[in-house]
Order: structure tokens, then sequence, then C-alpha cells
């Protein structure tokens, strides 16, 4: 059988082949994500977001686990971040997910963010396409979790859970513009520490000041956790399943913004990528940094002649160049 | 320089007289005399803050114990070490227990399968204990065990075979390492959650001043954390912390500092680097005395005195050219001894292949015997005393573990920084920068980094004989089925109420292990009731 | 660019030694490796699904405990069982001499001993992982 067909057979093998393609080939390998598109949407994503710390691993091995009660298959992607100057990482997640990796029905997939911001790897929209095609669902994909407010998740995940722990200090103060508004359900964690009841009550008293938080007439809610032995984790399941069943009542918009970002994102990717690469070809890149380093031309006049230099390279319609223009050109009709 | 002492009453020769026929006193101080400097930072051996050694005559009156760590297969296979050892001049033992028994799984559990008997002995139940100290008078010899987790559980069982032997548990003598802190922070021999833990330590503490006063509850441990890649100075700073930690758990519980402090001991590493190790022996007693004296209060001079155990670097034995370990060994032995140590081992030239065989383990023994009884530097206290370099090194090691105490301080405690991963990341990053210096050949490893090949070495290597699981398995399969399981039921009864309670859980695990219970049955219970410990894998 | 290599860095067993697991984990990643660690007290089944999961090109088990001759090739079975075959097997650790035969033969490619270099064992990774497909 081949990849395609075993994958969707639910095979882990297949799955995390498949994984390793389209995290290896930026753009991802075309006829993979195309053969397998057709069977995606029908699993439920939810991210998992926060600080460095709170236990954002440990909350998803215990929420892995809870599902699991109900679902046969369910999907884990944790993203860890790469070494700016070598490129390697250690990916750790899996150590705190101690439960969910003695499990076979829950596949846990590592990945690094390979020069990539916002808390995500270029890779995870495919990735999660990858594991609702063979069957995963849930899929609880965990964010680098830096400390800055990751909302590229907002663009993958039908529910984001914002996940803080006591003892934080003016941290939650910190962080709070940039997660009141990509979070449906917030965790706190580690809820046995001192000073939970009051990160409780400050996340709870910024939410009712915040104007517009939770779009739609969704109210977010704050649960307390202990993830560590399981204390407050079918509360907190209750409550995602409460936003999912929310969630039914404007899916069908939630699936327009989302097919519309992740265009957005893949344009962005294969038009920054094949313009480069055109220009490195063609030589124009060395003159372009030339010309920026003489300070004959300012890098936004650099990248505007570049982009119109290729454009007016390319052939006509139908043609097809060997450094792939003709994907530009259509896009830029 | 000034004679500080002649010899004197309690000693064990009349003189010392070196190789040469000069007589040597028992210690040397100031050319000019005590002066205010001397008082403070130094004093006289025995006197406070022990600096110089915590007894006058060191060991002019008696040598430290000679005691080397050992055990491995069944019961019956380390019996034979241990009375092979005895034979040979040993003074103490130590007991090293295998995997399973030290993460408190029974030998037929699934996950003790390959494990058992490999790296210690297997001990399931209190008959496997009869057998180990068959024919060993217990109230002759003291025991270490190296157990952490399941120590109470051990120590009981230790207990109960002393009785059975007609020793009351106030005549036995003996050390349990019972140092959960450190196995977060390095050794990783954990199964409850620190909090938990503490508490069963503590427990140990109050039985032990209660009913077994010549006991060592606690072994305070640095020789792991430094095996694990830790600098001295983090060694030093971490051991400390954890020991000023169970002492805040023993006031905490009530207990009066005075009554368990002189129970504590400590047990480090010593490593390649001399001098730097003598130092950190020295700076460990003194940070001590004053820790004790100056923040707990304490006002018996026994609390403020720091005794410890010193086993030579594991870690720096190399696979290459083994016959350099024993020059290794010899030289951090000597260090431990210029330190001031009370008990020692010595590592064996074939332990970075495998456990230590017979001949290899009696050449350890009679390196601590050489520098013993031939050296002479166990004729006089302190000799390196007052050297510039060592009085310098001591402050700075000092100082850099009080910076260590502040920053632990700052992280609200040793438990939270823990939990933070503070230490483990010290460590790993010691770890590592270490192994690239290595690498670098900026540090020399003889045999391995330079001065490195001929012939590869013809070792002859202690095999752990492979039916041992098999022969432990049934040993205890047919434990279970003889023994009266109503009154272990009603045993383990007593153990979960006292773990969800707060009475002392040692009368009733010793009620447990009389009843013939498992290591896994008790260990199971307080698994149920504590819940276990999951690492934060910090790099 | 050169694909990124993916080890996962294994502790099976009882074992509690990880320094030089850590040490090894942190050496391929300043190499430019992508590394999952598995952490301690992995049984064999734990890990190669770990391992397939994954899809790592290397497994580097790492074992001081003596229980190796058990432990080692039943993570090999485990994972030819759940469809890693063609994941590559390093082992590091206290292994003797005399046990490293069988190993290679249950299908170990290498065993790293005592005092092994890092810059040995990561290149020799490497190259391994280049011969993966």
């Amino acid at each position: 059988m081949d990849l395609v067909s075993r994958l969707l057979a639910g095979d882990a093998a297949a799955l995390a082949r498949a994984i390793t393609l389209v995290e290896r080939d930026r753009p991802a390998p075309r006829d993979l994500v195309a053969a397998i598109h057709p069977h995606t949407g029908k699993a439920r994503v939810i991210g998992v977001t926060g600080p460095p710390g709170v236990g954002k691993s440990t909350l998803v091995d215990q929420l892995a686990i809870s599902f699991r009660q109900t679902h046969a298959l369910v999907g884990v992607l944790a993203v860890d971040p790469s070494s700016p100057f070598t490129g390697g990482a250690i990916l750790g997640d899996r150590v705190r997910m101690a439960r969910s990796s003695a499990d076979p029905g829950i596949f846990i997939r590592s990945l690094a963010t390979r020069g990539q911001l916002g808390g995500l790897s270029q890779a995870t929209g495919d990735a999660i396409r990858l594991m609702d095609a063979s069957g995963r669902n849930p899929i609880l994909v965990e964010t680098v979790g830096a400390g800055q407010a990751e909302v590229d998740i907002m663009n993958h995940a039908h529910t984001v859970l914002v996940v803080l722990a006591p003892g934080m200090g003016d941290d939650v103060q910190a962080i709070k513009a940039g997660i009141l508004e990509i979070g449906h359900v917030f965790a706190v964690n580690k809820a046995d520490r001192d000073g939970a009841d009051r990160t409780a009550a400050e996340l709870e008293a910024m939410l009712a000041m915040a104007p517009d938080c939770g779009a739609g007439g969704w109210r977010p809610s704050v649960i307390r956790t202990i993830a560590r032995d399981g204390r407050g984790i079918p509360e907190l399941a209750r409550k995602l399943d409460d936003h999912w069943d929310w969630r039914q009542s404007e899916l069908a918009g939630w699936r327009r913004r989302q097919a519309a970002a992740e265009l957005s994102e893949t344009v962005e990717v294969l038009v920054g990528s094949r313009l480069r690469e055109w220009a490195v070809k063609s030589g124009r890149w060395e003159e372009a940094v030339d010309a920026i380093v003489g300070r004959r031309l300012d890098p936004h006049r650099g990248a505007e002649t570049l982009l119109s230099h290729y454009l007016n390279s390319c052939p006509g319609e139908g043609a097809r160049s060997p450094t792939g223009c003709r994907t530009g050109r259509r896009r830029n009709p | 320089m000034a004679l500080v002492e002649p010899t004197g009453a309690g000693e064990r020769r009349s003189d010392f007289i070196t190789v040469s026929g000069r007589p040597l006193g028992r210690c040397y101080g100031p050319v000019i005399g005590r002066d205010q400097e001397y008082v403070r930072e130094l004093g006289d051996p025995g006197e406070y803050p022990y600096t110089r050694g915590i007894h006058p005559t060191m060991y002019r009156g008696r040598l430290w114990t000679m005691r080397q760590f050992a055990g491995f297969g069944t019961a019956e296979d380390s019996n034979a070490r241990y009375r092979f050892l005895l034979g040979e001049g040993q003074t103490g033992l130590s007991v090293a227990f295998d995997f399973p028994t030290l993460l408190g799984y029974d030998s037929d559990h699934p996950r003790s399968e390959g494990e058992v008997g490999k790296l210690g002995v297997a001990v399931d139940t209190l008959a496997d204990m009869e057998i180990l100290f068959e024919g060993i008078p217990l109230d002759r010899v003291s025991t270490s065990m190296t157990i952490n987790a399941p120590a109470a559980i051990l120590w009981a069982m230790y207990i109960a075979v002393a009785e059975k032997q007609g020793v009351s548990r106030d005549r036995i003598t003996g050390t349990i390492q019972n140092d959960i802190l450190k196995e977060y922070m390095a050794q990783k021999t954990f199964v409850f959650p620190p909090r938990p833990s503490l508490r069963l330590v503590v427990d140990t503490f109050a039985f032990g001043a209660e009913e077994v006063p010549r006991w060592n509850t606690i072994s305070i441990s640095g020789y792991h954390i430094r095996e694990a890649g830790a600098t001295a100075a983090q060694e030093l700073a971490f051991t400390l912390a954890n020991g000023r930690e169970y002492v805040l758990a023993g006031i905490a519980r009530g207990l009066d500092v005075d009554e368990f402090a002189p129970r504590l001991s400590f047990f480090f590493n010593s490593h390649v680097d001399f001098l730097e190790e003598i130092a950190k022996f020295r700076a460990a007693r003194r940070i001590w005395a004053r820790e004790m004296r100056e923040r707990f209060g304490a006002t018996n001079p026994r609390s403020w005195m720091l005794r410890f155990h010193t086993q030579t670097a594991g870690c720096s034995l190399t696979a290459q050219q083994p016959e350099n370990n024993i020059v290794r060994t010899t030289l951090q032995a000597l260090a431990a001894v210029l330190g001031g140590t009370q008990s020692l081992h010595t590592n064996s030239m074939d332990e970075a292949l495998a456990l230590p065989s017979e001949d290899a383990v009696r050449l350890a023994l009679r390196t601590q015997q050489v520098i013993a009884l031939e050296s002479g530097v166990a004729n006089t206290v302190d000799p390196l005393g007052g050297s510039y370099c060592l009085e310098t090194l001591t402050r700075q090691l000092e100082q850099e573990a009080q910076d260590y105490f502040d920053r632990v301080d700052r992280l609200g405690g040793v438990v939270p920084a823990i939990e933070l991963g503070f230490f483990q990341r010290e460590i790993a990053d010691a770890a590592y920068r270490y192994q690239r210096r290595v690498e670098a050949e900026e540090l020399a490893v003889v045999g391995v980094n330079c001065h490195a090949g001929g012939p590869p070495p013809a070792v002859n290597l202690l095999r752990v004989n492979p039916a041992t699981e098999h022969r432990q398995v049934d040993r205890l399969q047919a434990v279970r089925r003889h023994r009266d399981d109503r009154a272990v039921e009603r045993a383990l009864r007593g153990v979960r109420a006292a773990a969800r309670g707060s009475d002392n859980l040692m009368y009733p695990l010793l009620e447990a292990v009389r009843a013939y219970a498992t290591l896994g049955e008790m260990m199971g219970v307080l698994r149920e009731e504590f819940g276990e410990y999951r690492e934060e894998a910090i790099f | 660019m050169d694909r990124i290599i993916r080890v996962m860095v294994a502790k099976p067993g009882l074992d509690s030694h990880d320094r030089g697991a850590k040490v090894v984990a942190r050496a391929y990643r300043d190499a430019g490796m992508e590394v999952v660690y598995t952490g301690l007290h992995q049984t064999p089944e734990q890990i190669a699904e770990a391992a397939v999961q994954e899809d790592v090109d290397v497994l580097a088990v790492s074992i001081l405990s003596g229980a190796h001759a058990v432990l080692v090739p039943r993570i090999i079975s485990r994972l030819r069982e759940r469809g890693g075959d063609d994941i590559l097997v390093l082992a590091g650790g206290v292994i003797p001499e005399a046990d490293v035969p069988a190993l290679l033969e249950a299908g170990v490619t290498r065993v790293f001993g005592p005092g092994s270099r890092l810059d040995l064992i990561v290149d020799f990774t490497r190259e391994l992982a280049g011969s993966r497909i």
C-alpha cells in the first residue's frame, strides 16, 4: 500500500513519515497534501498556549488521556524552538507526557519551529491536516510558549486554551494584552500553589473588563487545574467541549476564516520563496544586496525592484519556466 | 612551627615516628601563635568551626572507617562478598541495591525484567535481608545502605534482622542514605513527589532519635550531584542547601534541632583536583558549623560537626588504560584523608567497565590501607592546614556556596528550586562544559585525550550470574506462598492509614516487614497514597 | 540546505543515570540536529512507539544499568512490529565488550562505550542518518 492509503487507514508509521515529508520540504510536497486534503475537516483542533513553566505539556498529557475515554485515536503536536544559531533543537515535551506516551492510541509528534516565529512551525498546518486525515481527533497543538503572544494558533485551532500559573507576578499584566484576545478557555494550573486564587481573580477581572473578549457571544472562563495529579481536568475538558458546541453554531464562518488565513500564509511563503529563488539564480539578488550596502537602494525599494523584474521576466500565460514563475503570474492577475 | 598538642591520651599509639625516626606531633599551628583570624576561620581540630577537623586527635585516635560499597546478584552472592571484605580488613559494610529495589519494585514486576541483581543486590522481603547479613554480627559491624525512596522500609528490614540476631535496635550502628532531595537534582531514583518524601524522611529522624540512637538517619549526599557533572562548588553548595532543608523540615515537625542534628551525616565525592577537593571538605565543615550554630541556634557541639563519608569519583574512571584508575583513586583517597573524612570508599580499577571483581576490590581496599598505615599522613592532624593556597581555596569555595544559598533562597527554597529545574540546569550545564573541555583538550585525561594508545586492557570482569533473576523470583514467590496473607493485609492497612494521617510510618512499616510483606507491596501502598513524581527533563 | 536530522535519545528500563544521555543530546543539538528526549524509565514498547511517531532517523539508546541484553533487542523487535524497521539504532553506556556482538546481531548499528568522543558520536550519527532515505 502506498503512503497515502496507509495514512488514511490510520497507520502510525505512515502518518509519522508523511509529517516528516511536509516538514522537510517547504512548501510542502503538493501531491501528498493534495491527496489527503479531501479527507480533512473532520477533526477538532485545540490549541494550548501560555508562558514557559506553567505546565502546558503536563496539561496536554492529561487532556489527551481524558479525550481517549471517548475517542479511539488522539493526536498531539508539540512545538519547541529551534536554536537560531545551529538550527538544532531539543524536543523535550514528550518527557512530560508520560501517560500519553504509554498509550499507542495517542500519537505525539514533536516539531521544531525551524526559524518560524509566532509559536508554531511552518509545517504545523500541514501536520494537523495529516493527523486529521489519519483519523486523529481531537488534535491538541501545544505552542512553543516563549512568553509572547503566540497568535498563529488562532488560525489553526477551533478552541484556544491559554494556560497560566501562579507565582508569575507582574507577568500576567504584561502578557494580558496578547492572551485575552486569543483565549477561549483559560486554565490556572498549579492551583495548589500560593497565589493561585489571586492569579485566577486577576484574570477573571481582566476578562470581565475586556470590551470585546471572545467574539460572537462566547464568554471565556477560568478553570483551576493541578495537571500533575489530574485535579480540575474533567472540568477543563467539559469547558472545552462547551466551546466546541458553541463553535458548531458558526463553524462555516470559522472554516472560511481559517482557510483564508492559511491561504494567505501559504501565498506569502510560496511567493517569497519563488521570488528569492529566481533572484538568486538570475544574479539580481546579489546586485540588490550590493546596492543596499552601497546606500544606492533601500531594502523596501530593493524588494519592489526584484518583484517587478520577476514579473516582467515571466513569459506569457501557460508557458512554464524552470523558475516556476508561472505560478507567480497566476497569483498576480 | 608551633606544636598545638603533643602526643596525648586517646591515641592509637603511644608515639608517632616518621620512617626516618623523627617524632611527629599531634597537630601543628601558626608559628606566631593563634590570632583572632585563626580562631574565627580555622580553630584547632575539634574546635568550632571545625575547619581543621571534628576531633582533636583525628586519625591518631582512630583511623577512618574503610567501607567498600558492594552488592550484586542475590543476597547469597552479596553476603559472600561482605564476608570476603571483612576478612580482608574492611571495617564497615556498605550495601548497594539493584534498580528494582531502589525504585520499590518487586523482582517479578514487569519493569524489573533484566535489572534484577545487576547493579546491586536484589531485596524483596525480610527473607532476603536475613540471608544478606547471615553470619555477620550486627552488634559489631556498622552498615551503610544506599537507599533513598524506600529507605524507611529497608531500614525497618535491617532492624528486624538485627532483632532476630538478638541485637536490640538501640545497639545497631550504620547509615541509611535517605537523602531524597538530591535524587530530584541528580541521582533520579525518586518515587514520590518531594513533599510526601520529606515527610517520610522526617519520620525516620523522629524514629531514630527515639529508638535507634546510634544510627545515622540520613547521609546528605553530594556524591551523586558531582557524578551528574556538577563542579566542586555546586556539589558543596547543593549538598549543604539540602542539609539546611532537612533541618528546617525537622524543626517544622516540632523536633528539637539538637535531638536529630547530631545524627545527620554527609557524603561527598573526591574528584581529580587534589587541592580543590581538600579545600571543599574543609569548607563544608566550616559552613555547616556556622549554619547550625548561627542560623539554627543549635547548642550541642555534636550538631555543629559535619561528619562525612567519601567515595572517590566514579566518573573520573576511564575504560581506556584502566590501570591508571588505581593511581587516580589513590590521589583522590589521599585528598579525602587530608580533608578529614570519617569513612572512605575507594573505587576499583575496573568500574568504568563493570561491577568490580574480587581482585580489583581487594586492591582498592589495599590503597586505603597503604595510605593509613604507610604514608604517615594519618599520624598528624590536618597537616596541610595553614597552606596559603589551601586556605584561599577554602574561603573561595565557602563564598561560592554562600552565593548559591542566596540564589536558592530567592527561588523560595530547595523544593521550589527543584520544581523550577534550577539545580538540574546548573548541573547539566556544568556536565556539558566539562565534556567540551575534555574534548578540546583543555582538561587532560591521561590515557584518553593524551598519552593514549597501547594495547587494549585485559581486565577480568565480574559477570553477574544470569540465573540471578530466576532464583530471586523463585524465592520471592515461595515467601508469598508461605506467609500469613491476612497478617500482611492487616499490616498494609496500617501502613495506608499512617500514610493518610500523620502517625510515624516507621512503626507500621516494621509490622509489615515482619509479616514478610514485599517491598513492592509496601511501596505500592505508598505510591497510591503519595502519588508518583515525574521529572521535567532539564537541559 | 541539508535536511535536518532527527534523533531520539532514549533511556530504557529503571536506569537513572542520565548525565551521558543529556550531554549527547546537547551535542546533537549543537550540531544542528533535532533531538527528541524520552526522559527516564521508559519501557521498550514506549521507546519504539515514540521513535515511530517521531519518525527519527536515528534512535540512540543510553543504558548503564546492565539490562541492555534484555531491553535493547526488545526495543528493536518492537520497532519492527510498529513499522519503524528503517530507524537506525545506536547504543551507548556501560556495555561490556563481550556483550557487543549480541547487540549488533540484534540490529544495533554501533555501540559507544565509556569515554567515546562526542564529535565521533555526532559524525557517525550524521553519516548514518544520511544513509536513511
